[in-house]
């Protein structure tokens, strides 16, 4: 009964959505590569984990600065991992 | 000291001109003294799309060789006495286009006008990185389509470190979306992304957003930037973008569907 198709209609995928989630990884991609930061972000970075070191010993992994923007807002997010205490 | 203002989006065919030609006589209607320049040398449009082809003399490219000035170069425009165009070469000599050139050009400008806008080409290579590095605000000009929308953030990125104001620390360049060839009725089928979707990812405020028009077909078939196409979505459009730049408060219209009666479902529109 293909006649009947022509009063159905077509199935509509919600690809909207599908195009949201593909964009965000890849958005979240580009902007990791992106040299987004101040310049001197590299070496607060360092400097602060020689801080950090003057204290508690920490694997060069423990310390992590990045900017982020949020409604024009730039934020400097830092985090400090330290090691289970033993 | 002029506004700067580029128009930029990194792919090309989302409006970067029609929005140029659009957003300067909106400025230019309001009574600021307005000058448009077309940074796509080699494939010079703008000239097209505000309808004065046939009076370009000199193009940018004499005026940064020395072989015009920049008065010689200027083209008035057809209806506003405050609103003048600068047209790119159509010879592909790009390296014409210099930093230090281009600087001098936007200086002597800044002068004379109170905006200056920048229609910068397609992609990302010189040509559009000069139309950007001058700019105190840019018109980022988006489709809801994935390659626009992650090309938009590619340009966000540059925007954000290679201006001059980037890299003097002078803060940022202050970004503004434009969600060009919007269509509601495809939204609602959940067939494009909306411009919330849009706005989440791309995370700037939204100047505007012009639905997917006719007119902006037939304005540029005659030669009439889109806004001056009276009682047009597209012009009421880009006229409450203008407005919202100058720091008016206008709701966004055009965002939903119209829903269509009995006879309109019957018989089109």
């Amino acid at each position: 009964m293909d006649w009947l198709k022509l009063f159905r209609a077509p199935p509509t995928k919600q690809t909207a959505s599908i195009a949201k989630d593909r964009l965000k990884v890849v958005v979240a991609h580009q902007r990791e590569g992106r040299a987004n930061g101040p310049v001197y972000l590299p070496k607060l970075r360092e400097e602060l984990l020689l801080v950090v070191r003057k204290y508690v010993q920490v694997p060069d992994s423990a310390v992590n600065v990045q900017v982020q923007r949020e409604d024009g807002l730039e934020v400097l997010e830092m985090n400090i991992t330290l090691p289970d205490a033993t | 000291m002029a506004k700067i203002v580029v128009v930029t989006s990194g792919k090309g065919g989302v409006g970067k001109t029609t929005t140029s030609a659009s957003f300067a006589t909106g400025l230019a209607m309001r009574g600021h003294r307005t000058a448009v320049i077309d940074f796509d040398v080699g494939l010079r449009n703008l000239d097209l799309i505000m309808g004065c082809e046939r009076r370009v003399v000199f193009d940018f490219v004499n005026v940064l060789n020395g072989e015009a000035t920049l008065r010689q170069a200027l083209i008035k425009d057809k209806q506003l006495d405050n609103l003048y165009i600068l047209a790119a070469s159509q010879t592909r000599d790009k390296d014409a286009l210099t930093a230090e050139g281009v600087e001098r050009v936007l200086g002597e400008l800044g002068k004379e006008f109170d905006y200056v806008v920048c229609d910068s080409p397609a992609g990302i290579e010189k040509g559009a990185h000069l139309a950007m590095y001058f700019a105190d605000e840019a018109l980022v000009v988006t489709n809801p389509e994935v390659s626009s929308v992650r090309d938009s953030d590619r340009v966000l990125g540059l925007l954000s470190s290679k201006t001059r104001k980037a890299e003097a620390g002078e803060g940022r360049v202050k970004e503004h979306l434009v969600l060009t060839r919007y269509n509601p009725v495809r939204v609602d089928k959940g067939e494009m992304l909306s411009v919330d979707d849009v706005k989440d990812i791309l995370a700037i405020p939204l100047l505007g957003v012009i639905p997917e028009s006719q007119a902006v077909l037939t304005s540029s078939n005659a030669g009439a930037p889109v806004i001056t196409a009276k009682e047009t979505d597209a012009a009421a459009a880009y006229d409450d973008l203008v407005s919202r730049f100058l720091g008016e408060d206008r709701p966004h219209r055009f965002l939903t569907a119209e829903k269509k009666g009995l006879f309109g479902r019957l018989f089109g529109t």
